[in-house]
């Protein structure tokens, strides 16, 4: 399973939802729809760059959610990715609401602990959304059990301690983490940070039932846009990128296959 | 209220503020460090170290000095300052770093990073790093680098690595922003030293706890002095760490009045402040719930200050509570009327004391005026103003070469 993430409102609101759309005919089974924040502590510099550049072209929460009903018409499961305080202020029951009838399937919410997260679990259930939270490698199994256990769709796990972003290896604290999750939920675990080329997303395919990737796409979009590349160039770029990455998720050799001693 | 040092409750709320809401990769190391404080704070071994460095090298206690030119001046209650200003660095901050670089290395951690505003805090960061043997980075928003180029230069004698931050505003969110993504890949060897009573639990309580100090000593000194309590005590507020610390003492003491100054920067109504309570709402930022200026959408707004170390959105949730079950209140000063109590206070008192403090001043005169003779107020003293002359300077266009200039001469 292939999860690609780009923000809404990054070039712009149409042109986030067409470069979603096109991840999604390329190969991308599930999307992650970023909601851009001030103050995104967990996102490295490519991700501040585009929500930055969203925020200052206006874009607000109804964006985001007009933006997910235009690729949830794909029939691609999509996702909104966001930091809680946009969706406290615009009051968690109507977030839910709104985000449930424009077709979302859930959310992740990077800064919203289970300690925190009573009312948005309430209003998320009501109707009939995924809470999807982070595990990390630093998470004790105690934690990581609390964790699991109030996600709904999959589990994601942070490939490494640090910020969104592309990094030459992805860690081998991957695999282990994958491996605490699994052994205290029956939940797919996706893993993320880092992930940017095929190999890659080979290597935790063959590990994860989900890989995630973020920075690589929309880095492929700051690029076609410093380039001052048309639309069109820019689709195809991301389509080629998302085919890549998932012929690397598809073409992945089950970890137990490639190690079990025959 | 009930027993006030019953806050924040173990999952570290004060009441509906406080809290935690961080990345999960953070949460082990908040709970290392809620368990490390705990263990500390009874352990005769540290609380005796860090006694010891706050009597012999921060320099406390520090005095309370009768500010009587300037009682005479307005014309009200008698006004007591806490002279913060005193202490090594020049500011309140010493007192909290002292204890986090402690423990620091108490948790076996070799580095520290801090963020910072006016420098004050990352002045003192960088100074008990120097002393305590650590390594120190301070995360600055590139525009606070230059209104306070002095202070970089500073931290950087004192063997600090400066990171000038040029993500969003530039400014003091930013650099708390950027601190928290070094400290989530480097959580391993690095304590973050926040600098004020703010961010995710244990932070508020711990900061609080640190500078508490500030009131114990200020409660016995006006005891001693006056013979009784003082009817009011007043600080100003950013985070809100010195307030914090000058208040807490205090609050079972019914008949001390609390009162915050929040930064007004050109007024509340222009939209051009740093008021979190004064013109914001409830929400969340940077790890805590609180009061904070943000638009409809929840995004945080820029927040104005002529001083550095009041420019921040938010402010810290102890004072979020107290602001709503009315136990201390907060007022607005705008840019302008606290750079009048500055040059009131130096022309007074002969005391240079920080634009932040400044603001403190400025409530303070007011509050004096309302209660008159006989009462006494006391002012948190929290800085003193050597890295604002320059800011002051271009206010009152007190520089030669600034004659001309003219765009901000208001002396």
């Amino acid at each position: 399973m292939l999860i690609g993430y780009l923000p809404a409102g990054f070039p712009t609101v149409d042109g986030a939802i067409a470069a979603m759309r096109a991840m999604v005919a390329a190969g991308v089974d599930v999307v992650e729809v970023g909601l851009p924040y001030s103050d995104p502590t967990m996102d490295g510099p490519v991700i501040q760059d585009a929500a930055d550049t969203a925020l200052r072209g206006g874009v607000t929460t109804a964006d985001v959610l007009r933006t997910v009903e235009a690729v949830a018409e794909t029939g691609a499961p999509t996702l909104v990715m966001t930091y809680w305080n946009p969706v406290d202020r615009y009051g968690p029951a109507r977030f839910a609401a709104d985000l449930a009838a424009a077709g979302g399937a859930g959310t992740i919410t990077p800064d919203l602990p289970p300690e925190e997260a009573g009312p948005w679990l309430a209003a998320a259930a009501e109707h009939g959304l995924d809470p999807v939270f982070l595990v990390a490698p630093s998470s004790s199994d105690e934690r990581l059990r609390g964790v699991a256990d109030i996600c709904r769709g999959f589990v994601y796990a942070a490939s490494l301690m640090g910020v969104t972003g592309a990094r030459a290896e992805v860690g081998n604290a991957a695999a282990g983490l994958v491996g605490r999750v699994r052994a205290v939920s029956d939940l797919p675990v996706a893993v993320g940070l880092g992930v940017s080329t095929a190999a890659q997303a080979a290597r935790v395919a063959s590990f994860a039932d989900g890989v995630i990737v973020g920075s690589a796409l929309v880095r492929v979009l700051l690029d076609a846009r410093r380039r001052g590349a048309a639309e069109s160039v820019a689709l195809a770029d991301i389509g080629t990128l998302a085919a890549e990455l998932a012929a690397g998720v598809r073409g992945a050799v089950p970890a137990s296959a490639a190690t079990s001693p025959a | 209220m009930g027993d006030w040092r019953a806050f924040p409750d173990p999952s570290g709320h004060f009441g509906r503020f406080g809290g935690r809401f961080v990345p999960e990769a953070l949460m082990a190391a908040l709970d290392q460090l809620t368990e490390a404080y705990d263990q500390a704070r009874v352990d005769p071994a540290f609380t005796g170290e860090l006694d010891d460095l706050l009597a012999t090298y921060a320099g406390r206690p520090t005095p309370l000095t009768d500010a009587r030119r300037l009682t005479e001046h307005v014309g009200g209650a008698r006004i007591l300052l806490k002279r913060e200003d005193l202490a090594h660095t020049g500011s309140h901050k010493i007192n909290n770093v002292l204890g986090q670089c402690l423990l620091t290395k108490r948790m076996g951690k070799t580095r520290v990073i801090a963020e910072t505003g006016a420098g004050q805090h990352g002045v003192a960061t960088a100074t008990a790093c120097a002393l305590l043997g650590l390594d120190c980075v301070v995360y600055m928003g590139e525009e606070d680098t230059r209104r306070q180029a002095l202070n970089v230069a500073r931290m950087r004698l004192l063997g600090a690595e400066v990171v000038p931050v040029t993500s969003g505003s530039r400014t003091l969110k930013d650099a708390i922003n950027e601190a928290l993504r070094d400290w989530v890949a480097t959580v391993d060897d690095t304590h973050y030293c926040i600098g004020s009573v703010m961010g995710p639990h244990p932070f508020p309580m711990l900061v609080r706890d640190f500078q508490r100090i500030i009131g114990v000593e200020a409660r016995a000194q006006v005891l001693e002095r006056t013979g009784r309590l003082p009817d009011a005590v007043v600080a100003c507020v950013g985070g809100g760490s010195n307030a914090m610390g000058i208040f807490h003492p205090f609050i079972p003491d019914a008949e001390v009045a609390l009162i915050g100054c929040e930064a007004g920067g050109d007024g509340v109504a222009t939209g051009r402040h740093a008021a979190a309570i004064a013109g914001g709402s409830a929400g969340v930022l940077h790890g805590m719930r609180t009061y904070l200026l943000q638009d409809d959408f929840g995004q945080t707004q820029v927040s104005h200050s002529i001083s550095a170390g009041l420019d921040y959105p938010g402010i810290g949730p102890e004072h979020a509570l107290l602001h709503e079950t009315g136990r201390a209140s907060y007022r607005v000063v705008d840019d302008a009327a606290a750079m009048a109590a500055l040059a009131l206070v130096a022309r007074t008192e002969g005391i240079l004391v920080a634009i932040e403090s400044a603001h403190a001043f400025a409530g303070a005169l007011d509050v004096a005026r309302e209660l008159g003779p006989e009462k006494t107020v006391v002012v948190n003293c929290s800085g003193r103003g050597d890295k604002d002359v320059d800011t002051a300077a271009r206010w009152f266009g007190l520089l030669d070469a600034d004659a001309d200039a003219g765009d901000r001469a208001h002396g």
